[in-house]
């Protein structure tokens, strides 16, 4: 019973860390006023970056170093990440196209990118079978030495790899910035009033790039670390990350825009997400059914949040709108 | 003064240009040119395509394009796939189209497709060999389409009376409806263990589209562009057209014109969904015969991008679903020629969509470059 | 003298689209003195200062500041040349408090909040401003949302202020101290310019008037040279007559009668508290009041579009009916089923009123659309009604079918007055009607609504200008933090009578002011 209890877990908190990272990174996207809706677009091309730049490493180097393994997965995820959330801005902030259209095609996009690539790598290098990338997989998944063999505490806060604290670090990094830092209060002027941030003198269109970029590099790495962890650093085209994606995005709304919150939230979904595996007596046909569960729960908080018209937990005022200093 | 912030010291650094390129607004722009200028987006993302293929496949990009003509419009049965699929990507931007004219972000139409295909086969399955062929059609036609409806009106619920976002909810609901077909996949698997429906009545191929003109497919087609039409003139000329338009233009000028937002909201997404639900009808009883996570097979999305590309004429719909099939069949040509996946064809969907909507930005504003405007003094 | 011009603007052109806002235009702002800059509605002034404060880039014409050419391509660049505007719709983040308003996009000390609340209230102590630094914008007052706009500006160190219609929102008495604080900020040796289309203003606090009138420079003239008469020929071009009419009120009987009217906003906030009135036909009805302190509000709950709470009642009596029917919990469409029909000209013209998308045609029938049995519409007959108001009414429009929001303001009032005294009403409601229309256009407004009147219909004009609402309205009712805080006579009340009414409810309980 509590080895299952653990398990399930470990099981939420690995998930839940594929999320909170998507989660923040269209946090900070969204307080600019960029609502992006290709995070899973965003996410695989994260994911099959990371993947492929990890793969041509490990096919030349004949001893992978498992920092350079770590590096250059991170590096690939956040920087084709951060490309494709240029790509979005260039289209949303520079040529005003519809957002919520452009996410959507940022996902077909991607996820077209993703699955060619992962479904084909090793054949068009001429391998054969599934691509597999076991060292930096392994380095992904390092537990803390000596932590981990605690009973109960070990394998409840310290059987993870490093970018399960790093996710946490990084959303109580972001809380901090948007609260507490001045460009953190800029941001969120662009996001709430453009036009009153602009005759302010902030430089609108600049935040609202660096927001959207860095928010989307946040995201990839959620891929990054689906792909070396959560599936241990191989490749399924079975549309998991789009599922994931769109439950990130979720999370935002869950967490009324604020990073903090998609701590907690995201292991609950987490729960929720696996919580058929482990409850006892299910057919096949039935766990299906509650496979829906995180699904449902999102309705139910989208609903929730509805009721509340407090002024502070609803999203930046401008979220979704394009903005053009000489509109009259 | 002591409040001053000293920043005029930066400012002497600063170059005193005027800025490179100004954007202003167009006030409209005619007609051809509009066009034109959409045309020439299509065009030159084809030739980012090409050079994107020939990069992975180092095919000459010219013979690309032929040999995907070919996977579209090869031969007489890959003309009637393309023409079916057409179809169907079609008939859900149809569906769309109310919706997103009441800026209503319908995301849900794959799920809307999939309850519509699943109430399709349960009729199938269980009804096939009890009722006769027309009452059959009759009563799946009629299942397909409250199943599609109920999808789309739940969220339309919640919005009308409390504001709920229905970008999400309607996007959730896909889900919701993907683990629905799920379970009902495993409840009707053949053979059982093999996760798969199979063809449902492969003998008596009771709820199966008959042929028309010896062609499988046409009824398909005729069902669809009957939609097509009757969406255009619902939309243009009826009542209920007009108070959509007022809806989405705004709710506050609806509210004034005395239009019940919140029922237009409701009544629209029983539209919207119901007539997703019926390609759920078209897919399974038209073409496929079986039920899958994959019968929507992601055309509720593209779908949503066909409406606002077209604008929501659904007259327009009809050119812009043909070109995405074309893509999609012709990027499937080139992979199984090269052995790669059928993935390809998102990313060069991906790539022309993004051309398309950003060419919007050029029929909407025009840009000055510096140093033109002395000419206007 | 060359030290004292701080900025020189020299031959700015600046268009939108096919729309020549600005041509040719040469103006220079001196140190140590206040320069109006008046004009009609649309003759260029926003436009022109917005160019000085980096929301526009002109199309040609040079801009000097100092002495030096300066090129002001953003906000922040106005900025760095100690430009600083304050926008007639306030450019403030409504969940942000004052001090975080104020700090926003400065670095390093000056974006510190601590270090910036201490130098906020020097600086209110050294003008004489009152505010909570503390205080989110949300729960701001519209005066307090100017006296917050200003500091920001000071706040950077801005010589050269610029106010676009900034008593247009205030009671007269706020006027006065805000002119007060203008007045001090000149002997500090700032520049100041204010844009205004209200001649005594310009003339009792000026130095200097530059005239504009559509789009192009007309003169500039000492203030103490020149007279109401002499300014209004240069701002519009010709002799015009500056009077309203008032014909006498007749055959008045009572239409609308509120009780007890009260509306309470969703997060609690009490927006109408208990307001009683008639409207009569044959008589304009006047409203007076601060902006948002309820007018709003009271068109919508007799129009149907607001909900109302249970202790209200809005008795309609029609021509001739023996007994009131309750308009109470009816929309505006059961309220015209039962055969009344309320015209409401909204304040939002495009957001509400009519739709922008569409062309005349089919904004005529936005009321109506209903008609005819089948499920189609029927053109025909708002066609011609588009084509009758497009003659009668000298709409400007290429075609009844162009999208209205294509339309200059004063052309889209016109369709949408036009469609609203077209419905035949018996009661006519209409909020800032004239607001940003040019003189011409607004009289011609008001002609129409005396026409009505004469014709026996209640009307009610919610309007801001105290002038306007004195020489046009038969009686006038003031709304004061949403409750009534008198009814004059529009006969021999006086301004400062009605603008004392407008703020005596907040000086007397503060705790009610929204």
């Amino acid at each position: 019973m509590l080895t299952s209890i653990l398990s399930l877990i470990q099981a939420a908190v690995v998930f839940g860390t594929v999320i909170m990272l998507g989660c923040i990174g269209e946090i900070l996207s969204e307080k600019s006023g960029s609502l992006n809706l290709g995070v899973p677009g965003i996410m695989y091309i994260g994911a099959i970056a990371a993947l492929v730049g990890v793969f041509f490493y490990e096919g030349a180097a004949e001893n992978p170093s498992p920092y350079l393994c770590i590096l250059i997965a991170l590096g690939c995820g956040f920087g084709a990440a951060f490309a494709a959330g240029l790509l979005f801005s260039f289209l949303t902030i520079t040529l005003r196209v519809n957002q919520n259209v452009t996410g959507l095609t940022l996902t077909i996009f991607g996820s077209g990118v993703a699955n060619f690539f992962g479904g084909s790598l090793n054949k068009l290098a001429g391998g054969v079978g599934q691509i597999s990338v076991s060292a930096t997989s392994d380095a992904f998944r390092t537990k803390i030495p000596e932590l981990s063999d605690i009973p109960i505490v070990g394998p409840l806060l310290f059987q993870y790899g490093f970018m399960v604290y790093f996710a946490v670090i990084a959303a109580i990094l972001l809380q901090f910035f948007l609260t507490k830092t001045s460009a953190g209060l800029n941001l969120r002027a662009v996001g709430e009033s453009p036009d009153a941030a602009d005759a302010a003198g902030i430089h609108v269109i600049r935040y609202k790039y660096l927001a959207t970029c860095i928010g989307a590099g946040i995201t990839g790495l959620g891929g990054v670390y689906y792909v070396m962890d959560y599936i241990k650093g191989t490749w399924a085209n079975d549309g998991s990350i789009e599922k994931l994606g769109w439950l990130a995005v979720a999370l935002v709304i869950f967490t009324t825009w604020k990073p903090k919150n998609s701590i907690w939230g995201a292991y609950v979904f987490g729960l929720l997400y696996w919580a058929y595996y482990y409850i006892p007596g299910l057919t096949r046909s039935s766990q299906e059914i509650f496979k829906m569960l995180p699904y449902i729960v999102t309705i139910i908080v989208l609903i929730v949040v509805s009721f509340r018209n407090k002024k502070e937990n609803l999203g930046p005022a401008h979220l979704g709108r394009s903005y053009f200093r000489e509109e009259r | 003064m002591q409040y001053e912030t000293g920043k005029k010291s930066a400012l002497n650094q600063k170059k005193h240009r005027e800025p490179f390129l100004r954007i202003a607004k167009r006030d409209s722009m005619p007609f051809f040119q509009s066009w034109g200028i959409r045309i020439a987006a299509v065009l030159l993302s084809l030739v980012v395509c090409a050079v994107v293929i020939y990069a992975i496949t180092k095919m000459n990009p010219l013979k690309v394009y032929g040999a995907m003509l070919q996977g579209a419009f090869g031969s007489k049965r890959k003309i009637w796939i393309t023409i079916r699929d057409t179809m169907s990507l079609l008939c859900i931007g149809v569906a769309l189209a109310p919706a997103f004219k009441m800026r209503f972000w319908n995301i849900g139409a794959e799920g809307q497709v999939l309850v519509g295909g699943i109430a399709t086969a349960a009729c199938m399955i269980y009804l096939g060999d009890v009722l006769p062929t027309p009452i059959l059609f009759v009563v799946m036609i009629v299942a397909s389409c409250l199943a599609g409806a109920l999808w789309g009106v739940v969220p339309a619920v919640f919005k009308s009376r409390w504001g709920t976002n229905e970008t999400l909810f309607t996007l959730m609901m896909n889900y919701v409806a993907i683990q629905i077909t799920s379970y009902c996949v495993s409840l009707w698997e053949n053979p059982p263990g093999s996760n798969y429906v199979g063809v449902i009545n492969p003998q008596t191929k009771a709820g199966w589209l008959p042929s028309l003109f010896g062609q499988q497919y046409m009824l398909n087609v005729i069902l669809v562009l009957a939609l097509a039409v009757g969406m255009f003139i619902y939309l243009r000329s009826t009542k209920h057209g007009y108070e959509i338009s007022v809806v989405g233009q705004s709710e506050n000028t609806a509210r004034y014109a005395g239009i019940n937002v919140g029922k237009v909201f409701v009544r629209t997404m029983l539209i919207s969904g119901a007539v997703a639900g019926f390609t759920g009808f078209i897919a399974v009883s038209g073409s496929s015969h079986t039920i899958s996570v994959n019968t929507a097979g992601g055309r509720g999305f593209t779908a949503i991008i066909v409406a606002w590309m077209a604008k929501f004429n659904t007259m327009t719909m009809i050119v812009i679903s043909l070109l995405l099939i074309f893509l999609e069949k012709g990027a499937n040509e080139i992979a199984s020629r090269f052995n790669l996946n059928d993935y390809a064809s998102q990313i060069i969907t991906g790539i022309i969509l993004f051309f398309i909507i950003g060419s919007e930005f050029f029929i909407n504003y025009q840009m000055i470059l510096r140093g033109k405007n002395k000419e206007v003094a | 003298m060359e030290q004292h011009i701080a900025v020189q603007m020299q031959n700015i052109t600046k268009t939108f689209g096919q729309v020549l806002a600005n041509h040719n235009v040469s103006i220079d702002i001196r140190k140590g003195e206040i320069l109006s800059l008046l004009g009609e509605n649309g003759s260029g002034k926003t436009t022109l200062m917005n160019m000085l404060s980096g929301i526009y880039y002109p199309d040609a014409g040079k801009i000097f500041v100092n002495g030096e050419p300066a090129v002001i391509r953003s906000p922040g660049d106005a900025f760095a040349y100690g430009i600083g505007m304050i926008h007639q719709h306030f450019k403030l983040v409504d969940v942000f408090t004052a001090v975080e308003n104020v700090v926003l996009g400065l670095r390093g000390r000056d974006a510190n909040l601590k270090l910036a609340t201490k130098k906020i209230c020097e600086i209110c102590e050294k003008y004489g401003f009152e505010i909570d630094p503390g205080q989110k914008v949300y729960n701001m007052s519209v005066s307090q949302k100017q006296t917050l706009e200003i500091i920001k500006v000071l706040y950077r160190g801005a010589d050269i202020l610029i106010l676009d219609e900034p008593t247009a929102v205030l009671t007269p008495q706020e006027t006065e101290r805000l002119f007060h604080v203008i007045r001090n900020m000149k002997k500090a040796g700032k520049a100041i310019v204010i844009i205004t289309h209200k001649l005594h203003e310009v003339l009792s606090v000026s130095d200097r008037v530059a005239i504009l009138r559509r789009g192009e420079y007309v003169d500039t003239v000492e203030t103490k040279d020149a007279n109401v008469q002499s300014l209004t020929e240069m701002m519009v071009g010709k002799r015009v007559v500056l009077d309203i009419e008032r014909p006498a009120a007749a055959h008045t009987e009572r239409r609308i009668e509120v009780k007890n009217l009260t509306v309470v906003r969703s997060d609690g906030v009490q927006l109408l508290d208990r307001v009683s009135f008639t409207a009569n036909s044959g008589e304009i009805l006047g409203i007076a009041g601060i902006s948002g302190c309820g007018q709003k509000e009271l068109l919508e709950s007799i129009a149907g579009l607001q909900k109302v709470s249970s202790e209200t009642s809005i008795l309609y009596s029609a021509p001739k009916a023996d007994a009131p029917v309750e308009l109470v919990g009816k929309d505006p469409k059961a309220i015209r089923d039962m055969g009344i029909t309320l015209s409401f000209v909204p304040e939002d013209r495009l957001g509400m009123g009519l739709v922008g998308s569409m062309g005349m045609t089919d904004n005529m029938m936005l009321k109506n659309y209903r008609q005819g049995r089948t499920p189609f519409m029927e053109r025909k007959e708002p066609r011609a009604l588009a084509e009758k108001i497009k003659e009668d009414l000298e709409v400007a429009t290429p075609g009844i079918n162009i999208p209205v929001r294509r339309l200059s303001g004063g052309n889209v009032q016109k369709v949408l007055v036009g469609r609203e005294i077209a419905a035949a009403p018996t009661v006519l409601m209409t909020a800032y009607a004239v607001r940003g229309l040019d003189i011409h256009t607004s009289y011609t407004i008001y002609h129409l609504l005396n026409e009505q009147k004469q014709a026996g219909v209640a009307v009610i004009y919610v309007g801001e200008d105290l002038d306007v609402l004195l020489e046009l309205c038969d009686r006038i009712l003031i709304l004061c933090s949403g409750r009534v805080s008198g009814i004059v006579d529009g006969r021999t009340a006086t301004k400062e009578e009605v603008g004392m009414l407008m703020t005596h409810l907040q000086k007397g309980d503060g705790s009610d002011a929204v």
